[in-house]
């Protein structure tokens, strides 16, 4: 008997040691990339000075001299993800709120399952979809020159964040306490006075964490923006061609060399910390559901 | 606990034996990196070296002639593909080149365009947006559509170069390979692309660059002047393996020029 009792407890010893490990190495690979990203992006700022890299207006890095400027990057990324969040958060927060509140129990059912197949569908076919539909309809409905531009690559990120804004919406508005919507209905509410006023107010913080969660999902995409954005530096305009920060560093970074590969370094580094500014803010809206 | 222990050592040994089964030795391998320009014809040859070496292993991988520089410099490949000619910058670097071929560069029109024949000179004002218009080429009233490729590609150098239009193009879209260049002009009726020669299909309309149509006879005779060469890039301090030097030789050699031949370019050897 004692033989087996301290067998039992070097196996949970080493079971132990062995999930530690494992956590390890997650965390290790967040710091190993931080570090990373931070030590390669940096030089390349400081050849090129701050103020020029993040406000120059020009990109043309394999010119003769180049210029090495991510203003259009950055702001077509902005302007990118800020549309797909105005185009996508009215339809995926309605969804939510349908499906959580009003559809019967089957359909809730079926259209979950279909919204988590979007979720699933890899982003290189959203690009082909793109690339073969959206952009030639964007061309003969809109009567420009080309299809290829920033509403096209709104539009294909609007429905990427679909999922992320539905799923987290809809966990938010099932916990709403039942007893607020009986209250509301019995003072005299009807029930979409009940779910506007009661229901939406008493899960908003899970509904803005949702937004936040679909910001991130839109603004580090790369591959289906690439395909139907034209991948051209330009200022950012709705059908104009243009670059993202995800695109500028994946379109070059294979045959890049010497200062154009450490400023794709430094155009990560700029990424990564708008990543961090949305992980950062969305934590903070769930702390803050908590506490309500 | 045992079970847990069991599960364990199972997954230790199905790890072993897909180590194991990785480094088993095959009959040797080639591996091709670069132009996307260069797929049919290293493809077609590629194909040929596989049937008569059984055993042997061809891989390609089309990334574009700029990644091909980078991957053989940094050992990631046998042997680079490049559709444009090293920089000194390159050669400093330690990489060798060798003429395989030369290919022709399409100038290319959707098929529903009437315009079909361009001089450079038309091209080179099309490509810096002093001509803007298909009418003023002869075409229908509209704006011109010009799609171009990433900064790395060998097939964009070669037209920057001899339409003289370096760092001064107008791209409406900067696409990554050859296909894309041609799906895309395919669907868009005011588009102008370039595209290799070789790779052209009839999706597309080729114009005739000052009358000369372009084909492999006037690409091997020069009247066609939209060409650059094919070329392979090697490491010239270290040796190549001996399955990728057989291929190197068999490839340079008369043998296979009519291979490359039927891929429509032009051997160099």
């Amino acid at each position: 008997m004692k033989q087996s009792k301290s067998l039992k407890r070097t196996v949970e010893r080493v079971i132990q040691t062995i999930f530690l490990l494992l956590g390890l190495a997650t965390v290790g690979s967040v710091l190993l990339i931080t570090v990373y990203i931070i030590i390669s992006g940096i030089p390349a700022i400081r050849e090129i000075g701050l103020v020029d890299f993040l406000f120059g207006k020009k990109w043309a890095s394999t010119a003769t001299p180049p210029s090495y400027g991510i203003l259009p990057f950055i702001l077509t990324s902005v302007y990118g993800t800020g549309g797909a969040i105005l185009l996508g958060v009215p339809v995926g927060f309605l969804t939510a709120v349908y499906l959580s509140k009003v559809a019967p129990k089957r359909v809730k059912e079926i259209v979950s399952e279909a919204v988590s197949l979007l979720a699933g569908i890899p982003s290189v076919v959203y690009g082909l979809v793109g690339m073969l539909v959206l952009v030639p309809a964007i061309r003969s409905v809109f009567g420009v020159p080309d299809g290829a531009s920033l509403l096209a690559a709104i539009i294909v990120l609007s429905v990427m964040i679909l999922p992320s804004i539905v799923k987290v919406s809809i966990t938010a508005l099932d916990a709403v306490p039942e007893e607020y919507e009986q209250a509301s209905l019995a003072l005299g509410a009807t029930k979409t006075e009940t779910w506007f006023r009661v229901s939406v107010p008493a899960a908003k913080s899970g509904i803005a964490a949702a937004i936040v969660l679909g910001v991130g999902r839109a603004i580090g995409e790369a591959m289906a923006v690439m395909m139907v954005s034209g991948n051209v530096p330009n200022m950012p305009e709705l059908f104009q061609s243009v670059r993202f920060l995800t695109t500028a560093v994946a379109s070059e970074m294979s045959y890049s060399s010497g200062l154009q590969r450490q400023a794709l370094f430094s155009i990560a580094l700029v990424l990564y910390l708008f990543i961090l500014l949305i992980n950062a803010v969305f934590n903070m809206l769930l702390k803050g559901g908590k506490k309500q | 606990m045992k079970k847990i222990m069991y599960v364990m050592l199972i997954m230790v040994l199905v790890m072993g034996g897909l180590f194991a089964q990785g480094t088993k030795e095959s009959g040797g391998m080639v591996s091709t990196d670069g132009s996307t320009s260069m797929e049919k014809v290293i493809g077609a040859l590629g194909e040929q070296f596989m049937a008569d070496n059984p055993g042997v292993t061809f891989t390609y991988n089309p990334t574009g002639s700029g990644s091909g520089i980078t991957a053989v410099s940094e050992g990631r490949c046998d042997i680079g593909l490049s559709s444009r000619a090293l920089k000194d910058a390159e050669k400093a670097q330690g990489l060798k080149e060798t003429v395989l071929a030369y290919d022709g560069i399409a100038i290319i029109v959707n098929n529903d365009n009437p315009v079909s024949n361009l001089s450079l000179d038309q091209i080179a004002k099309m490509y810096t947006g002093q001509i803007t218009n298909w009418k003023e080429v002869g075409g229908k009233d509209a704006p011109i559509v010009l799609i171009g490729r990433e900064a790395g590609s060998g097939t964009r150098d070669g037209f920057e170069s001899i339409t003289n239009t370096k760092d001064k193009n107008k791209y409406r879209q900067e696409l990554t390979s050859t296909g894309d260049v041609i799906a895309t002009v395919g669907r868009n009726t005011d588009a102008i692309g370039y595209a290799s020669l070789a790779s052209v299909k009839a999706t597309v309309k080729a114009v005739t660059v000052g009358g000369v149509v372009p084909s492999e006879k006037t690409v091997k005779d020069g009247s066609y002047v939209v060409q650059r060469p094919f070329m392979l890039v090697t490491k010239t301090g270290t040796p190549l393996s001996a399955t990728a030097q057989k291929f190197f030789d068999y490839i340079t050699s008369a043998k296979a020029s009519s291979i490359i031949s039927a891929s429509g370019v032009v051997s160099a050897h």
